[in-house]
């Protein structure tokens, strides 16, 4: 029974490593320019994280079997423990944690400490039972008022977010059901909610941030490729969560301008 | 299914009914090892108190948790009707404080006779024993109705905060009118559920006289019920101050 | 400090309503509790099999429930989290193996407060059969989670289920609170005062110890779980804005105004992160148990294992904010929390180390109690190892919200915790039913048991990793979750097979109560108090003989002693422990 718990502890510690270190289902790519920050941060935690797992888990196995009883009169090492052990491993465990986490620090706070810089691309997203909306406040650099009044989600983007033209502000706001946004510059995200909680969530950009009813929350971040990158919603929001999804578009400065100025021309 | 307990004859252990003959009082505390029919009502007041101070301890939290929920609701800014800037939507409500004032008298005055009550049955129950042996009188029992009055102002005090709603109700506030009078109503209302769960407590307290049982059992039901009394007057205390001072 | 003052013990019950319906003895309650949990998990069980399944078959139409439209799958989510979380781990572990065994292992006839025991039981009942209405009323079950985030539970319009059905549920929840209330209090007052003669605190088995945590968190965290919950019922039903801003659903304007969703992941979290420890807390108490009687070797640094607990209770109130880094909480609070979330993981490795280090040089017998205490430490590793990625914020951008979450606390809850209630079942089935379950079947359950957990919960990481988020009814309709279709087909196979090996522990469980083979008073050789006296335990646990503790709880294979075990109230050499 020692040696069938010993393989068999052995054997899953082998195999869950193994998918790990194959990268089988791993990330996407990450196009941002936080991407290699927090992915070096996740693989310092994943080596870590698993040398202390084989090691547990091994010498857990190699305990199950060696000290099996083997009815013979093999003494058992009577003791109630050793201070100096508990210190050190205690001293070590603190040390692996506080540290890992101490490391990743400067990287959080780059992400959510400071704003986003001057010059970036302001982008609304507005998240509804069941659909993402995005609004670019246009020419004058404001966002125009919305009235809840308004809100009619069967009509779709201005209406859906309940735009209220008779702020002037408003006049230039366009609203649209897919994200497009230049490559390489920094997003200067403000993210909404109208009826309860949605995430706005790009795997390819390690982005992720909770839409808020009642609040309205700036982020930011900057993708370095041009491509499609899903969105997937990510909490809980009703029975359409599972199909709460959008695309976000990275295209060339050029083509970027030219699609706003389409949509404004079309207003 | 295997029996679950077995029948056992309990000659050894108490069984709790102390009526009828009983010795002196012996000087040791606790620990009736050896089968003399007496229960340690000593321990069991003991016992009774710590599970008044644990049982205090959730409801404290409960009223932590809704003063947390108080004060981050007061500074909570909220994003306006046109998505454009963040207000603050707190209204001062325009409390009865006289009426209250009334209310906390009545409650701080049946704290003193809910302590009258407690004081008089503790005399009652130290006497019991002298009180039994044969040859020995002092005096009648029947003392001022302590309890019964603390009851009545019991009452009196959750008679008045019904009027302190229904005066908050004509000044325009009411349970959903605005955030502020909505904690209002929470707070005032949560205490008044756990003032009348002290009422219960004190009714049965009656009802163990009335049904005879004995003194020293009745007094540990008394004692706690007063230190739970006296907690909810505190608890009163701290949650006028609270609305008043943090409006 | 305990009052060694004999409680007023009732005369043994006579009748069968005495006996076994309203029964004030905390043995029969605890088998109450038990059964409840044992309901609950089949019911629990039977939920996440239709969930695994609608998933890789969305247009299937199953027997007994017809086809599962989205908000069906949501509905089931959100009981399966809740019978789970409440009804079985905060049941089982501690309103039934604490009721039935706290009292015997301190040397006491019964709990301080047997009628308030009887009471919590009934209560977590009306509790129970409150939730499980949820399914047949109009509307049908929530849909919103077992964390139900407002608005979403706040809106009766936000989606099927959300009426009377969310109703039915924070009610029930109200009432689980005021029960385990209860229970805490009578847990509490019974360790502190009803210890017999000898029974130090430092003496107390570490199942004591944990059971007393556990009780004390409890009685900490529910009562903002009850504030919470009051919030919320005024909230949907009464106009309040507690947690409800300006909204539209549907292109309704709401009625609410201000409030704050926020403040429900604050007042729920504070609750629900202690929550989680209640839940496994018992768990490693028994685990310590198990793993120190069948390896014959005193627990390594009982103190340390002690005031690890102590550890993790007191900062397990300190750390729930890890569950908000992406909701829009200010991120410096972020930081703070995930500092404490990292230290919280020292003591849990504390008591990893401390259970490796008593199986060293250790003698160790492969009873099924053995088999699974051995299991709760493997998957408490690997469930525990997925923690320090979830702790730190910026790692939680990528993995917040994704199968890696239900990964690690399934691996801690849903398997850990369950082995520790399969090791407790195994371990004292004998003292409370006078026989022996089936060692075959036993070790059968065991090894489909862990290896099929290991085979549903380990590739959920990998999912995680991939981006696949939680609470999808399916995954059709986001592109890239396509090819992770394969992967999901593997779960839900293995978690065909493991579920229904489970029905081989229910049949060892019924039929080793009346065919098992008869139990001594201590098959397992072991020193605490409930292996002292008859099996089954009398009325009063010691019949009329109250115990006198003379050594601590773990003391195997003391040097000279004659043989390899000393009992705690053994009258020889009293020990220096």
């Amino acid at each position: 029974m020692g040696l069938a718990l010993l393989l068999v502890i052995w054997l899953i510690t082998f195999a869950s490593t193994y998918f790990f270190i194959a990268k089988t289902w791993w990330f996407p790519v990450g196009y941002s320019a936080a991407a290699a920050a927090i992915d070096h941060q996740f693989t310092v935690t994943f080596i870590l994280m698993g040398i202390v797992f084989v090691l547990a888990q091994g010498a857990l196995g190699l305990f199950a079997w060696r000290y099996r009883d083997r009815g013979d009169a093999h003494p058992v090492q009577y003791s109630h423990g050793n201070i100096t052990l508990e210190v050190i491993w205690t001293a070590l465990t603190a040390v692996l944690f506080i540290g890992l986490n101490l490391a990743g620090s400067p990287i959080w706070a780059a992400e959510r400490f400071e704003p986003a810089h001057p010059g970036s691309v302001p982008v609304e997203v507005t998240g509804m039972q069941f659909a993402w909306y995005f609004r670019y406040p246009g020419a004058d650099g404001k966002y125009g008022a919305t009235n809840p009044k308004l809100i009619d989600p069967s009509s779709g983007n201005e209406a859906a977010i309940g735009l209220d033209t008779s702020d002037p502000a408003a006049k230039d706001d366009v609203v649209t059901g897919t994200m497009y946004l230049p490559v390489n510059r920094e997003v200067d995200l403000t993210l909404r909610a109208v009826d309860v909680i949605h995430s706005f969530f790009v795997p390819n950009m390690r982005f992720k941030q909770d839409a808020v009813p009642g609040l309205a929350i700036r982020m930011h971040f900057t993708p370095i490729a041009v491509g499609d990158y899903e969105i997937a919603c990510a909490e809980l929001c009703g029975l359409g969560h599972y199909k709460m999804h959008g695309m976000v578009k990275v295209v060339s400065q050029d083509d970027y301008d030219k699609w706003l100025a389409a949509r404004e021309a079309a207003k | 299914m295997a029996t679950l307990s077995p029948t056992v004859t309990l000659k050894d252990l108490k069984t709790g009914h102390g009526g009828g003959i009983v010795p002196p009082p012996k000087t040791g505390g606790g620990g009736d090892g050896g089968g003399n029919g007496a229960p340690d009502y000593g321990g069991r007041l003991r016992r009774a108190r710590l599970g008044l101070i644990v049982a205090l301890t959730p409801i404290i939290m409960l009223f932590v948790a809704f003063t947390s929920a108080y004060i981050f609701r007061q500074g909570l800014p909220t994003l306006d009707a046109a998505g454009k800037a963040y207000i603050r939507d707190w209204m001062t409500v325009n409390l009865p404080i006289a009426l209250l004032m009334v209310n906390t008298s009545l409650l701080l005055v049946s704290s003193i006779t809910m302590e009258f009550a407690r004081r008089q049955i503790t005399r009652q129950a130290a006497l019991a024993p002298v009180r039994s042996i044969p040859g020995i009188s002092i005096g009648e029992e029947r003392g001022f109705p302590w309890l019964y009055l603390t009851v009545v102002l019991g009452i009196g005090f959750l008679v008045g905060q019904w009027f302190a709603w229904q005066e908050l109700g004509a000044r325009g506030f009411y349970l959903a009118t605005s955030p502020s009078s909505s904690f209002v109503y929470l707070l005032t209302g949560a205490h008044a559920v756990h003032l009348i769960g002290g009422i219960f407590a004190l009714l049965y307290a009656a009802a163990t006289s009335l049904l005879h049982r004995p003194v020293e059992a009745r007094r540990i039901v008394v004692d706690v019920t007063a230190w739970y009394w006296h907690f909810m007057a505190l608890l009163w205390i701290y949650v006028f101050a609270l609305l008043v001072l943090a409006r | 400090m305990s009052t060694h003052a004999p409680v007023h013990v009732h005369a043994a019950p006579q009748g069968f309503i005495r006996k076994y319906i309203f029964s004030l003895d905390h043995k029969v309650i605890g088998l109450q509790y038990y059964f409840l949990a044992l309901t609950s998990v089949f019911i629990g069980m039977f939920l996440s099999l239709l969930m695994r399944v609608h998933l890789i078959w969305p247009q299937a139409v199953l027997p007994l429930v017809g086809d599962i439209k989205p908000e069906n799958y949501l509905a089931f989510v959100t009981m399966h989290g809740t019978i789970m979380v409440f009804f079985v781990l905060t049941t089982a572990p501690q309103g039934g193996f604490g009721n039935y065994i706290l009292p015997i292992q301190i040397g006491a006839p019964d709990m301080a407060f047997p009628v308030l025991n009887m009471l919590s039981f009934w209560t977590t009942f009306v509790g129970f059969v409150a939730l499980i209405a949820a399914f047949f009323v109009s509307g049908g079950a929530p849909l919103h989670g077992w964390t139900g985030y407002a608005p979403l539970s706040a809106l009766q319009s936000a989606g099927p289920g959300q009426g009377l059905g969310a109703d039915l549920w924070i009610t029930s929840i109200a009432i689980f609170c005021i029960a385990s209330l209860m229970g805490a209090l009578n847990f509490i007052t019974t360790t502190l005062d009803l210890r017999a003669k000898g029974m130090k605190l430092m003496r107390m088995p570490l199942t004591v110890w944990a059971w007393f945590i556990t009780a004390i968190l409890g009685l900490l965290a529910f009562g903002v779980l009850l504030s919470a919950g009051i919030l919320l019922l005024l909230d949907r039903n009464l106009g309040t804005s507690f947690y409800v801003p300006l909204v539209v659903v549907n292109g309704q304007v709401m009625g609410h105004k201000g409030g704050s969703p926020l403040l429900w992941q604050h007042l729920f979290w504070f609750f629900g992160h202690p929550e989680v420890y209640i839940a496994i807390l018992p768990g490693m108490g028994v685990t310590s148990q198990v793993l120190s009687t069948f390896a014959r070797k005193p627990i390594f640094g009982y103190k340390a294992m002690v005031y690890a607990l102590m550890g993790i209770g007191l900062l397990g109130f300190m750390v729930w904010g890890h569950h908000m880094f992406m909701s829009g909480m200010s991120p410096y609070s972020a930081f703070a929390f995930s500092l404490m979330t990292m230290a919280i993981g020292v003591p849990s490795a504390i008591k990893t180390f401390n259970w490796l280090g008593t199986l060293y040089k250790a003698r160790i017998r492969f009873h099924t109690p053995m088999l699974y205490a051995i299991g709760f430490v493997s998957l408490f590793v690997s469930g525990g190892l997925s923690g320090p990625f979830l702790a730190q914020p910026v790692l939680d951008i990528p993995l917040h919200d994704t199968a890696f979450v239900p990964a690690h606390f399934h691996l801690i809850m849903g398997v850990a915790a369950i082995f520790g209630i399969f090791a407790a079942t195994y371990y004292w089935f004998p003292k409370m039913f006078g026989r022996m379950m089936n060692e075959s079947l036993g070790r059968i359950h065991f090894w489909i048991t862990l290896v099929g957990t290991y085979a549903i919960f380990m590739p959920m990481h990998y999912l995680g990793l991939a981006g696949q988020p939680r609470r999808y009814s399916q995954f059709t309709e986001v592109a890239y979750l396509h090819n992770l279709i394969p992967l999901n087909k593997f779960i839900t196979y293995a978690a065909i097979i493991t579920i229904s090996a489970q029905l081989i522990f229910l049949f060892n469980l019924f039929w080793s109560m009346w065919k098992g083979a008869k139990a001594s008073d201590n098959p397992w050789e072991a020193t605490t108090l409930e292996w002292t006296t008859a099996t089954p335990p009398p009325h009063d646990n010691f019949g009329g003989h109250t115990p006198v503790v003379n050594h601590g709880p773990y003391e195997y294979s003391v040097p000279g002693a004659p043989r390899d075990y000393i009992m705690q109230n053994d009258p020889a050499t009293a020990s220096t422990h």
